[in-house]
């Protein structure tokens, strides 16, 4: 059946939801999801992050949706119109919705080992504004080990069911629940327990932020500063197929390998995952890909450097932000002429940090 | 006058003893199930109930008969009826006051809406706050089933049906009916993306009609005398009788059965009804439909924006829309006085839907809470005036957004307050000591009646 | 988070077995875990709450896992997940009930108890806890002590219920 998404017309097979529909057509038409994850049976539809304007039903019934719907959850009709990014309604809807996620996310990306692959970082930031309007107090949570390799920080959950459905789909025998509800609802055992079975490392994987982090490689690195290469062991309890990631010669963390939607699709054991950090228990197969606008690609590849498009786009926005709604006449700051500015954006070939330094200095010397 | 007024649901209430099995069957009870077992086929009792016109009293309003034909029926799967009795929006009670006044009327509702659906088990579930309720409703099952009314073959019509009664344990939320059904299934009432409907996946899965308890006890009457005597009553497509759970500032709260297309004027000062707001005050505002619908001030809730008399109706009470209607919903009529004050009140049905979010979906469970502090904020003399547009911007990201209607239902109260009554969030921004003193009265522009 | 300790084992009675027994009639083969919501009543009827023990009793009896029992307990505001005095005060706070004169009768009746909200007096015979809307809002302000409402409350229709409790 034909479904048009974003203006965009592509043939997908009934069953499809729209979400994989627009993935389908490519990264620049999907909706970001931060709940819904497919290898999960039962995921999504919570996190609203992903709702698109339906403009029109089906060939047979054209008439358009009243509300936003999830497009992780609503199966394409033969011949629906959908509007993602193109839809003003759908934008605004979606700055609203990275508010509400951050409303009681701590902003300790500086210290959290999920900076640079959080999935939260990246959808506030295509998404959302820069300013919070909420002045009131954060809940937060004392830190939680679910057993030695586990770290629950619930502080920084968004509560997508996410672990929770890896421990019912994958390891079997959960002890991790979500407990309480509204927004007292939080990831725990209860009791202290911890999660002790072959594959309970998973849930660091799935988790879209850095609420289950892994604690053999706490505080070891950033990811930025790592280099992920894919590697292969003969394993008796999972597939052997994993990402290492190394700094320098040797590997400070191992993970499953994730396809471009941040997705798992081979889970891993926790023998993999924690116990082989030598070069010499894998097969190594080469560079793991990573998007060029990722972070991770950054500072890397010597002559052929690139600066992440965040990093652009977050020059200019540390710009505006100086003159946007004051009044400069009072303070004597002259208005940066444009060529100025085009020469702190960085080049192709400059890291970003030395395009935000050089911001620094600018400031600095005024 | 009184007797004049058709009676649906109350006819019988003021029997004593009618809580019993066998003084209900004395004063007619069960003849409904006499009458269908014995010479209607399942499908001309859903005639029947579709001829009625009777919509879903629990609130959406949804014709209960349409509702009915939508119940996939595939071959082999058993089918169930659940009764919605987990009355918990504020300002409702009426169902409360039903299943505890004559039990029976719902038990042998729920035999013929159960036989016409085919349903060979189904469940009352019934909030856990209610436990007396559940209590009495479990013995008059108990009676029924010893009477020969439930059980095998009943009177010898070849049909079964076991009826159960199931406790909620605390959750608003659980009346939405998804989120029962998960209760009811032992689970967290977090409420299910829709599609697929409980017509065609409810309970354990398999086609469920979920009604309120209201709609169930009305079908006897149906049956007993046809859906077009029904139809017949009432006024357009807000067809027969409605329990009003009236309370606040009236001379007389209570639950009232009332025809629809009562005129509100009639319904709030009439002695027949609630005779009037309480010596020596005067109408404010009123929340017509329980606190979820939009709240008016007392001069557009009796009135229309034409000008003509606002009637107990849906299509009346939702006339001009959210700029200057309400809706019917559950039929809970807060009713208040110049001495509540808005501002304080809003913020306690916000208080009431935060601490009621079950969590599940971002909007809601984020949204309720930050309405809830500013509102807070606001009723305690700290606001400022951009925390009122910021309210109705929070509002807005919430409403629509949410998996099922609580988000909706915790951004109307607060939109709609802020609509009507904006100077009164302003004076207590403005004047936040006059505002926060013990029994201080907004003595603004409103129109008092 | 509650530290797990070597308490007894809680099992229910005889009498609250066959209960039990009697409510997993009410679903079909393979749907047990409905019956949890009314189990856990039967166990905060015996112990007064839900302590952990009797919810891990309670998974046992319907082969689910204990965590499961949790994610209900939690959810559902009538569990007390914390030991709790002879006589829990629920009483509602909700607009209807609030604009009948329900925080001045409250206030009385938490001054007269010698306990705030969520608190235990001291003689260990009244927990006060807020609810939301009872359900009773033409009748109030109202309160729920076991299972029995009190309705139209005044100062002095608390002080007489709260005497005859305590005797």
């Amino acid at each position: 059946m034909k479904v048009t998404i974003d203006n965009i017309t592509i043939e997908v097979e009934p069953g499809t939801t729209i979400l994989q529909a627009a993935r389908k057509i490519g990264p620049e038409v999907a909706p970001p999801a931060m709940c819904y994850y497919e290898p999960l049976k039962a995921s999504g539809g919570k996190c609203r992050a992903c709702l698109v304007k339906v403009t029109a039903g089906s060939e047979k019934d054209p008439r358009p949706m009243p509300k936003l719907v999830p497009s992780c959850i609503t199966q394409v009709q033969d011949g629906m119109i959908v509007e993602n990014t193109v839809n003003e309604q759908v934008l605004e809807t979606r700055k609203g919705i990275v508010e509400f996620l951050l409303l009681n996310h701590p902003l300790d990306c500086p210290i959290c080992d999920q900076a640079g692959e959080c999935h939260l970082q990246d959808f506030s930031f295509q998404h959302g504004v820069q300013q919070t309007r909420y002045e009131e107090e954060r809940r937060t949570f004392e830190k939680q080990d679910l057993g030695p390799n586990i770290q629950l920080h619930m502080t920084r959950c968004i509560l997508c069911y996410r672990c929770v459905f890896t421990a019912d789909q994958i390891t079997g025998n959960r002890v991790h629940g979500v407990l309480n509800r509204g927004d007292h609802a939080e990831i725990s055992t209860y009791i202290e327990k911890a999660i002790d079975n072959d594959f309970s490392g998973n849930v660091i994987d799935v988790c879209p932020v850095g609420a289950l982090t892994d604690k053999t490689y706490r505080f070891k690195n950033r990811v930025w500063f790592t280099k992920p290469v894919d590697a292969h062991c003969d394993c008796e309890k999972c597939s052997g197929k994993v990402t290492l990631w190394y700094r320098g010669d040797e590997v400070i963390r191992v993970t499953a390998r994730k396809n471009q939607w941040g997705e798992v699709l081979e889970f891993i054991c926790n023998t993999c995952r924690f116990e082989r950090k030598n070069t010499a228990d894998w097969t190594i197969e080469g560079p793991t890909k990573v998007a060029r606008h990722s972070v991770i690609s950054a500072n890397k590849y010597g002559a052929n450097k690139i600066v992440p498009e965040f990093a652009r786009r977050l020059a200019a926005s540390q710009y505006k932000d100086v003159h946007e709604g004051r009044d400069t006449s009072q303070l004597n700051i002259k208005q940066l002429p444009e060529e100025r500015f085009k020469q702190l954006i960085p080049p192709a070939g400059e890291s970003a940090v030395a395009g935000i330094r050089s911001i620094q200095n600018w400031a600095d010397d005024k | 006058m009184t007797s004049e007024r058709p009676k649906i649901l109350t006819d019988k209430t003021h029997i004593p003893g009618i809580e019993t099995f066998d003084v209900y069957r004395k004063n007619g009870g069960y003849s409904a199930v006499e009458k269908a077992l014995k010479t209607m086929t399942p499908d001309e009792v859903v005639e029947e109930v579709k001829k009625s016109g009777v919509r879903g009293r629990g609130g959406a309003g949804f014709p209960m008969g349409m509702k009915w034909s939508f119940l996939a029926k595939p071959e082999g799967v058993p089918r169930y009826l659940v009764c919605n009795g987990d009355e918990s929006e504020p300002g409702t009670f009426k169902d409360h006051w039903l299943m505890k006044t004559i039990p029976h009327l719902l038990i042998e509702g729920m035999i013929v809406s159960s036989y016409a659906l085919g349903a060979n088990t189904s469940y009352i579930y019934v909030r856990g706050e209610l436990m007396y309720v559940v209590r009495i409703l479990e013995k008059a099952i108990a009676e029924a089933k010893a009477a020969g009314f439930l059980g095998k073959n009943i009177l010898g019509s070849g049909y079964d049906l076991e009826l159960y009664v199931q406790p909620g344990g605390g959750a608003y939320i659980c009346g939405e009916e998804t989120a029962l059904l998960e209760s009811l299934e032992g689970k967290r009432g977090n409420p299910r993306n829709k599609p697929p409907f409980p017509a065609v996946k409810g309970l354990y899965q398999c086609p469920t009609v979920v009604n309120n308890v209201e709609s169930i006890a009305t079908t006897s009457w149906i049956v007993n005398n046809g859906g077009d005597a029904y139809a017949a009553i009432g006024i357009g497509r807000s067809t027969g009788t409605k329990l009003i759970s009236a309370s606040g500032h009236l001379k007389k709260p209570g639950v009232y059965e009332i025809p629809l297309g009562l005129p509100v004027q009639e319904f709030i000062y009439s002695d027949e009804w609630c005779g009037g707001i309480r010596d020596g005050h005067h109408l404010k505002a009123v929340v017509a439909g329980g606190s979820s619908v939009p709240i008016l001030p007392a001069a557009m809730l009796l009135k229309t924006a034409s000008g003509e008399d606002r009637l107990m109706s849906y299509e009346s009470l939702s006339d001009g829309g959210f700029a200057t209607g309400t809706m019917m919903g559950s039929g809970g009529f807060i009713a208040m006085d110049e001495t509540a004050c808005v501002v304080k009140n809003t913020w306690n049905f916000s208080r009431f839907y935060h601490h009621e979010s079950c969590g599940q979906c971002s909007p809601c469970r984020e949204g309720t809470g930050w309405m809830e502090k500013v509102l807070h904020r606001i009723e305690h003399g700290h606001g400022s005036m951009h925390d009122i547009d910021l309210l109705v911007d929070v509002a807005k990201k919430i409403e629509g957004n949410t998996i099922c209607p609580l988000g909706d239902a915790a951004a109307w109260p607060v939109a709609s307050a802020i609509r009507h009554f904006r100077d009164e969030f302003e004076w207590h921004i403005t004047h936040p000591q006059e505002a926060t003193r013990p029994g201080a009265i907004f003595k603004g522009h409103m129109e008092l009646v | 988070m509650i530290e797990t300790s070597d308490k007894p084992r809680i099992e229910f009675t005889p009498e609250r077995l066959e209960r039990a027994k009697e409510l997993l009639t009410h679903y079909p083969e393979g749907r047990q875990k409905s019956a949890l919501l009314p189990l856990l009543h039967l166990l905060q009827e015996q112990e007064g709450w839900t302590p952990t023990e009797g919810m891990d009793y309670i998974a046992e009896l319907l082969g689910i896992q204990p965590i499961e029992v949790y994610e209900v307990a939690t959810f559902y505001t009538m569990y007390h997940l914390e030991p709790v005095g002879k006589h829990v005060i629920e009483y509602c706070r909700t607009g209807p009930c609030m604009i009948m004169g329900g925080e001045e009768v409250y206030a009385h009746l938490k001054q007269k108890i010698g306990a705030q909200d969520g608190e235990t007096s001291a003689d260990q015979l009244f927990t006060i806890k807020p609810v939301e809307c009872l359900a009773a809002c033409g009748w109030g302000p109202c309160f729920q002590i076991r299972e029995k409402y009190y309705t139209h409350l005044t100062i002095e229709k608390v002080d007489e219920i709260i005497d005859e409790l305590r005797k």
